[in-house]
């Protein structure tokens, strides 16, 4: 039996709009994953020490707000101070095609904008949960 | 072993990766649990179960905020909601109500889904809330699915039980049932701000009133409280401590420890037992009897006693 895959999903910063993540966390469920889904309003550091204590396999940011380039790389910072620099993270929401780029020089896994096919975030969680994690 | 040594040091990531493996079944979780055994049997274990919207997460988490004002203690949560039974998948969402435990380096939550397991927790629970005794964890919340009648799991792996109620829930015939009231050490009626709530504590009172005295007679108390503002949770806490303090004067304490050991022990044997005869009957042999069941040429009792007889 394959283990189990724990995802995190989670909206920092100040905007309150969360029918995306709810969405997405529905259909990871409905992938038969476990969802950790932590509301609305969250820090890095929220959203790095849950993902510590829940030991999850990759984690799903939704943002809105347009607080990306300032939000994205706080939190793969703290990730790295925790030692999960490996860990993969996801993010969508209202992204500018000029910003994914460099979304992804940080080192985010996958970028997904408004539209996105359910379906084929599903399968990014997937693939990017399943790439061998340090110990 | 390297990740034994990181949890007692405080190392909250492999303590993580320690839970994971255990839910996972997989072969290194267990080496560890027998290394860390002895440490354990220190904490004190507190459940809490109740119907779904009655506020157990909101209680848990003003709960462990109370504790951690008083003491340096370190406090542990693990929140279980029930997993899909046509995906398997789940979506854990008991961390929304408990932000104010978030940035306390002293304070560990972990969700868990319930895999499958009907009794209100998992199968994994009881391991988990072992690992996190050993790793120094003193208060250690266990918070059930949304449980109503019959998921009384826990009564068997907590020391004070907690019964979760609020109003407008059931009426008094809803309170005189068995099942989750036997279970409740402590019973709390929570918003109670609602209007219907002295309605509420009036028919669990009566229900209590009318049920077969208890060992050690203990008489479990109503606790009133609005968790969403933390009112009645001191008092709430206080009859924890109350229940504690019995559990070791009364020697219920023990006994209880004593029959979730053996139960604990019962169900590793029931485990095992199947496990090595799963591994010397031949695969034909239990077709055979699968079929003569689905026949109804045997009952399933008659099968499995011809099975384990030859």
């Amino acid at each position: 039996m394959s283990k189990k895959l724990r995802v995190l999903i989670a909206k920092p910063g100040l905007d309150g709009h969360d029918r995306g993540a709810k969405v997405i966390a529905r259909s990871l469920r409905d992938a038969g994953m476990e969802v950790i889904y932590t509301g609305l309003r969250q820090t890095p550091e929220m959203i790095a020490d849950a993902a510590l204590q829940e030991d999850v396999d990759a984690i799903g940011l939704s943002i809105l707000s347009g607080a990306h380039l300032a939000l994205v790389p706080r939190i793969l910072e703290v990730l790295r101070l925790q030692g999960m620099a490996d860990l993969p993270v996801l993010i969508g929401g209202i992204i500018p095609d000029d910003d994914v780029p460099t979304l992804k020089a940080m080192g985010v896994a996958a970028v997904f904008g408004p539209g996105a096919n359910t379906e084929a975030i599903t399968r990014a969680f997937q693939e990017a949960a399943a790439s061998p994690k340090a110990v | 072993m390297g990740l034994a040594e990181d949890v007692l040091r405080g190392d909250r990531l492999a303590l993580a990766r320690w839970l994971t493996w255990l839910e996972e079944d997989d072969p290194r979780a267990d080496p560890i649990l027998a290394e860390l055994f002895p440490r354990t049997g220190q904490a004190h274990r507190l459940g809490v179960t109740g119907p779904p919207g009655s506020g157990k997460s909101t209680l848990v988490n003003q709960a462990a905020a109370w504790c951690r004002r008083q003491s340096s203690e370190l406090v542990a949560v693990l929140a279980v909601d029930p997993s899909s039974p046509f995906s398997g998948g789940a979506i854990l969402g008991d961390r929304i109500r408990m932000r104010d435990l978030a940035g306390d380096r002293g304070v560990f939550i972990r969700s868990m889904a319930s895999r499958g397991a009907l009794g209100g927790l998992s199968r994994r629970t009881a391991d988990l809330v072992e690992a996190l005794d050993a790793a120094g964890y003193r208060r250690i919340f266990i918070e059930t699915v949304g449980a109503g009648q019959a998921e009384v799991d826990i009564a068997r792996t907590a020391d004070t039980t907690l019964v979760v109620e609020a109003p407008g829930m059931g009426d008094d015939i809803q309170a005189l049932k068995a099942g989750i009231l036997e279970i409740a050490d402590i019973l709390v009626v929570n918003k109670s701000d609602l209007p219907n709530a002295a309605a509420t504590e009036h028919a669990l009172r009566a229900s209590l009133e009318l049920a077969p005295d208890r060992p050690g007679s203990w008489a479990p108390p109503v606790v009133p409280t609005v968790a969403e503002t933390g009112q009645g949770i001191e008092a709430l806490m206080e009859a924890v401590d109350r229940h504690r303090q019995w559990l070791r004067q009364s020697g219920e304490g023990e006994s209880r420890r004593r029959a979730r050991a053996a139960n604990r022990l019962d169900g590793e044997l029931r485990h095992a037992l199947t496990e090595r005869f799963r591994r010397e009957v031949s695969d034909g042999r239990y077709e055979a009897a699968l079929s003569a069941v689905l026949e109804r040429r045997r009952t399933p009792a008659q099968a499995a006693e011809e099975l384990i007889r030859e």
